[in-house]
């Protein structure tokens, strides 16, 4: 699951650029190339985001449940501007599409920034906690407050985790990431002089904020107390410096995540510094899938609550209380044997697709553009 | 498409190209609307059916994940190639991508149907009263469930159905206006086999679905039929017409102001014997009757309350289960063992009724019954859609056999009128395998009231109001830009000729 985040993350280059369209370029063709470009990728974050909630769903029902269930608002608003992304590329193009191209950019551009903020403050909840009680009696009921397991405390049901801070630090910080990434796509595949030396300047203008936010967001959560586990009564308990201490007792995942950070970096430095230097989506899209991946198993391993509930510690949701059983995880286990396929066609898918860069002629006699 | 992709590719006919290439566009517009509901559905166990979600997540979580592994990055990768492909990579390549694109939107309806039958047949588990779930034991159960297979077939089938008579009514609408004469009768040409196989299949594996609610979910035959007294040889109602004064299940009111009926065929149909006894509304929530296993049904009220032992039961283990950590706490090896020993009867009590748990969640034998009306009428005109399409088909074929098609005219009218019905019978089909189960969400084990997530009744009438809002707007889009791109037209041959060479 983490380093399905971690790809997450990374393919969120695709929403980041939809945040810029407008601001990367102001001519009218230049805008389209934009659009073909991200068009053309746009459905691999989607399937990735699909596939990761059906494998969360598969893995981690209880979380399933209790997440999406109780922070209602937060998944709904970002279903919606989900939503309105799948029909946006296809319709805005076509001849009859009613509400005009800009709607569709428009519906992009909400994707594009909603969609990143609200995926990075859900993932800020993993450290932050969630107002919310679980109780595997309720279905026998046992509780006073009917059927239901998992219930939200919150009455605003999910809509209140966008005012905690650190929460809006990782949001903007992913936001600011998936411009950068996007920044750093463009440079990489366009064929096109002005767009490429925008996009460069594109890639300080967001990578600044970005490490700024994260930092920050880093910083906090590492000194902040966390939520613990011990493994001898599965009792929960606030611990200082949590986060620190797993970084610390397993330091695979420290070095990972380090290498992650540098990898990241190096793709904006040179991207930035560098004129000739094209790659740096390469270096800084793994760097990304390494970083939240360590950043996520931070969150779960090392006898740590995953998913906490700040109002009743032992409610939170650790690996144990909220997997699946060992038989379904056993099976999910084998499927994932297929993952290398499908990793191993989209490869060749993209080869064949992108011998060359996009340039602005290829949308003339390309038989489909948006 | 691929089917058309792969006559261009063994032709070299440039027609059949623009025509593969025409209803692709066509295809792209609706994919994109398929999208944006596919990830609602998604979404939608966890945020409005988030009990169910923990309680059956175990195993219907694992098909979700993987039709998004295997089937979607399937589809998702190879329709980029498809639409983008054409000057990108080799035809072979091309036509092996279309079919790739179909075979992995097949995939994707099987893991979500293989889904949706466990919850109307669920097997291939055992509930766990320590972590209050259904917990996984069978896998290839679960996959490879009789339901799930049929409920593939059939649903596919209507897809095709669907899509056949889409693409000869789009296309009776061009020999109306006599234009792109070649393109249209090669497009009748396919989508008319694929639109008869398709009926003819329906009506095959629909038949299948009928044996199979008649043993899993003889409620839902019931309401199908509106079966209120159940009788050895039951015919089928071909036509039928409710009768409204009908309010309460067991009074003496005739169900119907009139009906037309097929002798024996109903019995025939859900038991493979023409003078099966099929157990009506009444029989169902009174009991009494004699099941296919020789056993006598139990009424309501016996299976209510072995639900509510079993439930019971489950709070009890669960009680004695923290006595007995509590004890062992303590250092009371004894009162751990009682306690464990209780445990152990409360899982044996609870496992005895466990087949009736979920009734014990509902009030009243009245709470088992589906709307009636809706699940007949939807049932009887998808039916004679289903008939309808069959005849259509086979004169279209015919015409298209004497060559004259093309000059008809009253069929072309026939044709592009009849589009809505094929939609409308998919979506009454959906209507009675999901009304016509009501009230569970799983069979026997959990009614909706157990399944829906915590959140107030407000709040889900907002987001409803949001998505009708939105998807009608996109409605509106879809159609305007579909009827747009048909009176555009296929491409002419000759410039995308052209194209072709500069290409090369």
């Amino acid at each position: 699951m983490s380093l399905l985040a971690g790809l997450l993350v990374f393919l969120l280059f695709v929403q980041g650029g939809q945040s810029m369209i407008n601001t990367l370029s102001r001519k009218e063709d230049e805008k389209k190339l934009l659009v073909n470009a991200l068009g053309r990728k746009w459905e691999f974050t989607f399937t990735t985001l699909v596939t990761f909630g059906g494998a969360f769903f598969a893995s981690f029902p209880l979380f399933y449940s209790t997440s999406f269930g109780g922070a209602y608002w937060a998944w709904m608003i970002l279903l919606f501007c989900f939503v309105l992304q799948a029909v946006s590329y296809e319709f805005q193009s076509q001849p009859g599409n009613i509400y005009g191209a800009n709607v569709y950019r428009a519906f992009l551009f909400i994707n594009g920034m909603l969609g990143t903020f609200i995926l990075g403050v859900m993932v800020a909840t993993f450290f932050t906690g969630s107002e919310f009680t679980v109780g595997k009696g309720n279905i026998a009921g046992l509780g006073t407050v009917g059927p239901v397991i998992s219930q939200w405390q919150n009455p605003l049901h999910g809509l209140e985790l966008f005012v905690n801070l650190r929460n809006i630090c990782l949001g903007l910080a992913v936001l600011f990431l998936a411009r950068t990434l996007a920044s750093l796509f463009f440079v990489n595949r366009l064929s096109h002089e002005v767009l490429e030396k925008r996009s460069r300047k594109f890639v300080l203008y967001n990578g600044v904020p970005f490490v700024l936010f994260f930092l920050v967001f880093l910083i906090w959560t590492l000194f902040a107390e966390g939520y613990a586990v011990d493994p001898g009564t599965n009792d929960i308990y606030l611990e200082k410096m949590k986060y620190l201490h797993n970084f610390i007792d397993m330091p695979l995942v420290m070095i990972l995540f380090l290498l992650g950070v540098v990898a990241v970096l190096y793709g904006i430095f040179q991207t930035v510094f560098s004129e000739k230097f094209k790659e740096g989506i390469w270096f800084s899209g793994a760097g990304t899938v390494v970083t939240v991946t360590m950043l996520l198993l931070v969150a779960g391993y090392n006898n740590t609550a995953f998913y906490p509930s700040s109002v009743d510690l032992q409610s939170s949701l650790t690996l144990q209380n909220s997997s699946s059983s060992e038989f379904t995880l056993s099976a999910m286990a084998v499927v994932s044997l297929f993952v290398p396929v499908v990793i191993a066609y989209i490869f060749y898918a993209w080869r064949a697709m992108e011998k060359k860069r996009l340039s602005t002629d290829d949308l003339s006699s390309d038989s489909h553009t948006y | 498409m691929a089917i058309m992709e792969t006559l261009y590719v063994k032709t070299g006919d440039e027609k059949w190209k623009n025509t593969t290439k025409f209803w692709q566009k066509i295809f792209g517009v609706n994919f994109a609307i398929g999208v944006a509901t596919g990830i609602i559905l998604e979404f939608q166990f966890g945020t409005n059916w988030s009990n169910y979600s923990w309680f059956v997540g175990d195993i219907f979580g694992a098909p979700l994940a993987i039709e998004g592994i295997i089937a979607f990055f399937l589809e998702a990768t190879f329709i980029s190639i498809m639409f983008f492909g054409w000057n990108r990579v080799s035809k072979r390549m091309h036509l092996t991508s279309t079919w790739l694109v179909f075979v992995g939107a097949s995939l994707s309806a099987f893991w979500i149907l293989v889904a949706n039958a466990w919850m109307q047949y669920p097997i291939g588990m055992e509930f766990n009263p320590e972590s209050v779930r259904n917990e996984m034991n069978d896998f290839w159960a679960v996959a490879f469930s009789p339901v799930a297979y049929n409920k593939f077939l059939h649903t596919t089938f209507s897809c095709w159905a669907l899509g056949g008579a889409f693409v000869v009514g789009v296309s009776g609408w061009y020999l109306l206006k006599k234009r792109d004469i070649d393109f249209a009768v090669k497009s009748i040409k396919i989508g008319s086999l694929v639109g008869l196989v398709a009926f003819v299949m329906l009506a095959v594996t629909g038949d299948g679905s009928a044996y199979h609610v008649a043993q899993k979910q003889p409620m839902k035959l019931a309401a199908m039929e509106g079966l209120y007294k159940g009788k050895e040889g039951a015919g089928l109602v071909a036509i039928g017409m409710l009768n409204p004064a009908k309010t309460v299940y067991n009074d003496d009111v005739d169900p119907y102001i009139f009906k037309l009926e097929i002798p024996k065929l109903l019995s025939l149909l859900g038991y493979r014997n023409i003078n099966a006894f099929v157990p009506g509304i009444a029989d169902i929530v009174d009991g009494g009757y004699t099941l296919q296993d020789g056993t006598t049904a139990l009424p309501f009220e016996e299976r209510q309350a072995r639900g509510r032992k079993a439930i019971q039961a489950l709070a009890d283990y669960q009680t004695a289960r923290e006595e007995e950590s509590d004890a062992i706490n303590a250092g009371n090896s004894t009162a751990a063992a009682e306690a464990a020993t209780a445990a152990a009867n409360h899982e044996t009590i609870l496992r005895e009724n466990y087949a009736h748990f979920g009734y014990g969640y509902l009030e009243n034998g009245e709470d088992l019954i589906p709307n009636i009306p809706l699940t007949f009428y939807s049932f009887h005109l998808m039916v004679m859609i289903g008939m309808y399409y069959i005849l259509f088909f086979m004169i279209v074929l015919y015409f298209i056999y004497r060559k004259s098609m093309s000059t008809t005219k009253w069929l072309h009218y026939v044709a592009l009128w009849s589009i809505p019905l094929a939609y409308l019978a998919g979506q009454l089909g959906w209507v009675v395998a999901e009304v016509g189960r009501q009230p569970w969400t799983i069979q026997d084990i959990l009614p909706v009231q157990a399944a829906a997530s915590a959140v107030s009744a407000g709040n889900v009438i907002t987001t409803f109001i949001l998505f009708a809002v939105m998807f009608t707007g996109l409605l509106i889009a879809e159609v305007t830009i579909m009827v747009k791109q048909i009176k555009k037209g296929p491409d002419p041959v000759a410039s995308d000729e052209n194209m072709h060479t500069i290409h090369q």
